[in-house]
């Protein structure tokens, strides 16, 4: 019993360590004092309203969703396709280049920032949409292939012989059955890469010009210029939104999993 | 090379490496239209590589494989028109029994109207109308099973695959399914090619039986012929049990040869293929041919040997014997009287009844 206890002290103290943080900016999103400090002299939504009417971060709104965007899009299709090309077996150096897969994950976003600064500079893409979108695609696609590729070990490749044995090419093979049957894992990759965008800071520094401002971007900066309770109020949004699409993917999880 | 007129498949000299391994060395077989033909063989024996190599899965490293005197080594597996069934039953998981029976012919381009009725006459073959709309992971094994035959029957394909498809199911719904399938075949006039490691299987259900042993066919032939007439010492003990007894040729006349056997034993028996006077060779003798009785008979052959042990086993009884020479197994009716251990008896059997396999 003083071992069940313990467990559940220490699991506690765990997670109140991991989202303390949380905890402690998420009611200054409500103050209606004008710095990010406590102790809040009353509530009051002003915060949100200067989010939502402010140039500076209406625009930075904006651009997050349509960097996210296109992100989400280009990182979900290439890690997809990443993944059904390391499930062929005969593929030379295949543990390799999975791991070339993986290794934006660990690289340190500052070294990739600077090689993509000079790589993009090369390109004329700095100071770009295109750019912004490339530089977030490079650091999510690592969690698009992780996914998908979870979710292409759990089909039974005899099934898709069946389906070949039965009449279908190979792209309505793919159509038909793989995409489907590993849609739930394409998915959350598509979640984790939209997540990714939306928090990458490092890279946005290096190649995103002041038109591409991002939310997590625009926070940052203005930490250091003006302490302003927006900043509370725009991580709300943040986290908000994040919770949202998870219980979007377990809702949708859930339900492929019933058809099954 | 000259093929009958009737064959329906051929495997022309089909070679297959896996990297410096091979698992199909030289193969010759043809396989006539209608035919039931079981490849049996342990497993490693190749017998599920030339299936997946008929079934385009894999291509041979060398030789031709002939369907319809074609060769059909180029031809895409979704274009070669054969059913295949898998001992995972390999379902689509995502859609229902009846789309899934749908699937081959909505590839196949037919009519919504037409595709219904294939579908409802393809599970009622199977008796398994009532579960059209469920999914297969709410069906058991067997049904799961039947549901997959279904599928690969429903758009009458050329050539049906089976590999171990009843490999998963308990004995007594095995033994079920092994006569729906052997029924399925006769009344469609299907073209049967079945992998299987299941001795039983294979003789219960065939026309033909492959014996297959490291990637080449040891012998090919009726049921009766694979387990009366072993050509290999490897098919003699591959299917069934059986006694084999090293003796030496001392004469052959037509197809019997006199063997005698190291204890002293002078034994007519049958030939299968060539062998010469002089020549060191088993014999192959079936237990449940042997007959016991405590006076010599009028046996051709007879064995003096003593019981050392003696087994009832519900359907029959299996006496353990010793001669000066060799240990030897009697599979008895389970009407025989009892033999107790330390029992003197003569051992009896045909000269059809065993049979000489050269070494």
């Amino acid at each position: 019993m003083p071992m069940k206890l313990t467990k559940f002290a220490f699991a506690s103290l765990t997670i109140l360590f991991l989202i303390a943080p949380l905890i402690a900016i998420l009611p200054l999103a409500f103050t209606s004092s004008v710095i990010l400090t406590y102790p809040i002299p009353s509530w009051s939504l002003r915060w949100f309203e200067e989010l939502f009417t402010a140039d500076a971060w209406r625009r930075a709104i904006v651009n997050s969703l349509i960097i996210g965007s296109g992100t989400t899009l280009l990182a979900t299709v290439l890690g997809t396709a990443a993944s059904l090309g390391l499930r062929n077996r005969a593929l030379f150096f295949r543990g390799s280049i999975r791991t070339l897969y993986l290794l934006p994950m660990v690289v340190p976003a500052v070294v990739l920032g600077v090689g993509m600064q000079v790589l993009l500079a090369g390109f004329g893409l700095t100071n770009s949409y295109a750019g912004v979108i490339i530089a977030h695609t490079v650091v999510a696609v690592p969690f698009v292939v992780v996914s998908v590729t979870g979710a292409l070990a759990g089909i039974d490749e005899r099934v898709e012989l069946a389906a070949e044995s039965l009449g279908a090419s190979p792209l309505t093979v793919f159509r038909r059955v793989t995409l489907p049957l590993a849609l739930p894992g394409v998915l959350s990759g598509a979640v984790l890469a939209f997540a990714t965008s939306l928090d990458e800071v490092v890279l946005t520094l290096f190649v995103a010009g002041p038109n591409q401002r991002t939310l997590a971007r625009q926070m940052f900066s203005s930490i250091r210029e003006n302490i302003s309770p927006a900043i509370a109020a725009a991580a709300f949004l943040f986290i908000a939104a994040t919770v949202l699409i998870g219980i979007v993917v377990v809702l949708s999880r859930s339900m492929l999993a019933k058809q099954r | 090379m000259e093929h009958s007129v009737a064959e329906f498949i051929r495997f022309d000299r089909i070679t297959k490496f896996y990297g410096p391994l091979c698992v199909v060395e030289n193969l010759d077989l043809g396989i006539e239209k209608g035919e039931f033909v079981s490849l049996l063989g342990p497993s490693g024996s190749g017998k599920t590589t030339l299936l997946m190599m008929l079934a385009g899965f894999e291509q041979p490293t060398s030789g031709n494989i002939l369907l319809d005197g074609t060769a059909i080594n180029d031809v895409p597996t979704h274009k070669r028109d054969m059913g295949v069934v898998f001992q995972s039953y390999a379902l689509f998981p995502h859609m229902s029994v009846g789309e899934n029976v749908a699937f081959p012919l909505q590839m196949r381009g037919l009519g919504k109207a037409d595709i219904a009725g294939r579908v409802a006459r393809a599970l009622d073959m199977v008796q398994l109308s009532a579960l059209v709309d469920r999914r297969p992971s709410q069906l058991s094994g067997g049904q799961q099973q039947r549901v997959a035959l279904s599928r690969a029957l429903v758009f009458e394909p050329r050539v049906v695959l089976m590999d171990e498809p009843l490999g998963a199911l308990d004995k007594q719904l095995r033994e079920q399914m092994q006569l729906d399938i052997r029924d399925l075949h006769r009344r469609l006039g299907l073209t049967i090619v079945f992998v299987t490691h299941d001795q039983s299987e294979a003789l219960t259900m065939s026309d033909r039986v492959a014996v297959f042993n490291k990637g080449r066919i040891e012998q090919i032939g009726t049921p009766r012929q694979v387990y009366d007439e072993p050509a290999t010492r490897f098919v003699a003990e591959f299917i069934g049990e059986t006694n084999l007894v090293e003796g030496v040729v001392d004469a052959v006349q037509g197809q019997e040869a006199n063997v005698r056997l190291v204890s002293g034993d002078s034994i007519v028996s049958a030939v299968s293929g060539t062998v010469t006077p002089g020549q060191t060779v088993f014999l192959s003798i079936r237990p449940e041919r042997v007959d016991l009785s405590e006076i010599r008979g009028d046996a051709r052959n007879c064995l003096e040997t003593e019981v050392t042990d003696s087994v009832y086993q519900g359907d029959h009884l299996r006496v353990q014997l010793q001669n000066a020479a060799h240990p030897l197994i009697a599979k008895l009716s389970r009407r025989s009287r009892e033999f107790p251990p330390g029992t003197k008896v003569f051992a009896g059997f045909s000269a059809g009844d065993c049979r000489v396999i050269a070494p």
